[in-house]
């Protein structure tokens, strides 16, 4: 798959409050979930979104809950991927759960709001447009790419089921 | 191999090794009631038709109960009518509740060498009773529900060693406070946390609890103590279920190693808005406070009402803050009413409030408005954790909150304590 997009740029130890604040988990309806996106970090962050737009951030991006509205919010807000130094681990597994891609980078420091890029998902390599630049990632363990290739968690159970 | 090793192991049949995807069976299978909702979403999504063992699963409605508006009762009426259709006995609420990971081992449903999966990220608690609890989210719980098992990185281990005698007013909360303001808020990402030393195994189970329940504000997969006599006590009370200890082997490795001498610790202070910004009380100018809430999964067990009584015991709350007590489960409100906690609590100019997750996450009970400031002994101090984006939270022990409600600002023991 390819992704190709403008950056949000966030920085270090994004946490799920911020993600989708507690008062919005009375809901379990993503499109909802999206429109309060960020709502207090950066407001009005779902409406500025393209399909296809990019979060890129800095290290343990998700920390905090386990609540998989953040990643669902995110997803259901058009942004087509999260680039960061590191992900929180229940972040992570949430958003492979729910066929969100994520992709680890190391140079995310190059990479600023605005900057378009375009990222090839089997491959993970990931172009900046705008910089004429190319970083590397982290391939997925071949675990969690059969995961994600299925479609998330949900039909990787329905390939178990006979 | 160490003791989260062997737990995964003799899950899985076979020696398993850090780093590596492995699918494991787990025993209990958790969620409440803002995590579940979306569980129920995703199992129905599937082409499964009934749940793997339903007696795994256990409910717990907690965080927005007893209900705060129509949208969270109406989210807890669907997880009751999924509870009634799947034959999910272990669903707790109202007068047979409380919060989540305080109830668990309250019931007895929780034993040394299981593997526990809770939608919440503080069920790395159980921990503490040496298993292997760590949170995830509500599609893992809806595929554990159906196949009855659950994908996991194996992970490194880090290892705690804490020794030496602790300072008054010290307890569970401030090391574990301090070792986070150590590493970071992600020094454990991926890990396992384990925690060791003289220190450790003089504490209670309540402080232990603590302890292993923040692991995950240093981004933990689980906390981890090894049960002892004290482990074995707390459980024979409340269980029969077989249960197996396991203890590290001589050969035990870990990526790292970190030693503390609890003696040169003072009670803890987390600033806004990370639980990693801790200080020593002593050090802090005033802060004043316009709230403090003493309660939640890391804080409200009966120790820590205990404490908090001994501080408030013929005292007034300062007339500019409202404190607010909560009982982390209905077991632990009988026994702080039996032995007059709570009546030191009213007397002191205190709000009790039925067992709730509430304040913690802004849910509830307690939300603060912009520009207001609160100590407290939950677990996240994030930016607008307990309501408006503007407030703040500040995290400490119960006798830090008790005496800072009193004073009217961010206030030590010592200052109060006789």
């Amino acid at each position: 798959m390819k992704i190709r997009g403008r950056v949000y740029r966030f920085g270090d130890n994004v946490n799920t409050d911020e993600i989708i604040p507690a008062r919005f988990l009375t809901k379990s309806n993503p499109e909802e979930l999206a429109a309060h996106c960020f709502e207090d970090i950066a407001p009005g962050f779902s409406q500025k979104i393209q399909p296809g737009d990019i979060i890129v951030a800095g290290t343990n991006f998700g920390c905090g809950s386990s609540r998989e509205h953040a990643p669902l919010a995110i997803k259901h807000s058009g942004i087509a991927a999260v680039a960061a130094s590191s992900f929180a681990r229940i972040f992570y597994r949430n958003a492979i759960n729910i066929g969100l891609p994520l992709l680890e980078i190391r140079d995310v420091e190059m990479i600023e709001e605005g900057d378009e890029l375009e990222i090839e998902t089997e491959t993970g390599r990931v172009f900046n447009l705008t910089r004429n630049e190319e970083y590397s990632t982290q391939p997925l363990p071949e675990f969690i790419e059969k995961i994600v290739k299925l479609g998330g968690l949900i039909r990787y159970a329905d390939s178990k089921i006979k | 191999m160490n003791t989260i090793i062997q737990i995964l192991s003799a899950h899985i049949g076979r020696e398993v090794t850090p780093g590596e995807f492995v699918e494991t069976k787990v025993e209990i299978i958790l969620g409440n009631d803002i995590t579940f909702p979306l569980a129920i979403e995703e199992f129905e999504k599937s082409r499964a038709k009934k749940i793997f063992n339903p007696d795994q699963v256990v409910i717990v409605l907690d965080h927005f109960t007893p209900n705060k508006d129509i949208e969270s009762a109406q989210q807890c009426r669907r997880i009751r009518q999924f509870a009634k259709e799947h034959n999910i006995k272990n669903l707790f609420e109202g007068g047979f509740g409380g919060i989540e990971h305080a109830l668990l081992p309250e019931e007895g449903l929780v034993v040394p060498g299981d593997i526990v999966i809770g939608a919440d990220s503080h069920t790395c608690t159980y921990g503490a009773l040496g298993a292997l609890g760590t949170g995830v989210g509500s599609t893992d719980i809806a595929y554990a529900m159906i196949t009855g098992q659950c994908w996991l990185r194996v992970p490194e281990t880090i290892r705690f060693i804490y020794y030496g005698n602790l300072q008054p007013w010290v307890g569970g909360k401030d090391l574990i406070l301090y070792t986070i303001g150590d590493i970071g808020v992600d020094g454990a990402n991926y890990r396992a946390m384990e925690f060791s030393g003289e220190t450790i195994s003089r504490l209670p189970m309540d402080e232990r609890f603590t302890i292993c329940n923040m692991a995950i504000e240093a981004g933990g997969k689980c906390g981890y103590i090894e049960p002892d006599e004290i482990t074995l006590e707390y459980i024979n009370q409340r269980t029969k279920r077989s249960h197996k200890v396991y203890k590290s082997n001589p050969e035990t490795s870990y990526i790292d190693t970190r030693e503390y001498n609890v003696s040169k610790i003072e009670p803890q202070v987390a600033l806004p808005h990370l639980p990693s910004n801790t200080v020593g009380v002593s050090t802090l100018q005033p802060i004043e406070i316009d709230q403090a809430v003493i309660g939640s999964c890391t804080n409200g067990w009966l120790k820590d009402l205990r404490v908090a009584a001994s501080i408030l015991k013929g005292r007034k709350v300062h007339k500019e803050v409202r404190l607010i007590v909560i009982p982390a489960t209905q077991r632990i409100y009988r026994e702080a009413l039996k032995e007059g906690l709570i009546e030191v609590f009213i007397e002191a100019g205190a709000v009790v409030s039925p067992p709730t997750c509430g304040p913690c996450l802004g849910g509830h009970m307690g939300v603060l408005a912009e520009g207001e400031r609160a100590i407290a002994t939950t677990n996240r101090n994030f930016i607008g954790r307990m309501g408006h984006p503007k407030s703040e939270v500040y995290l400490a022990n119960p006798a830090v909150t008790a005496a800072s409600a009193i004073l009217g600002r961010i206030a030590s023991p010592q200052e109060v304590a006789v």
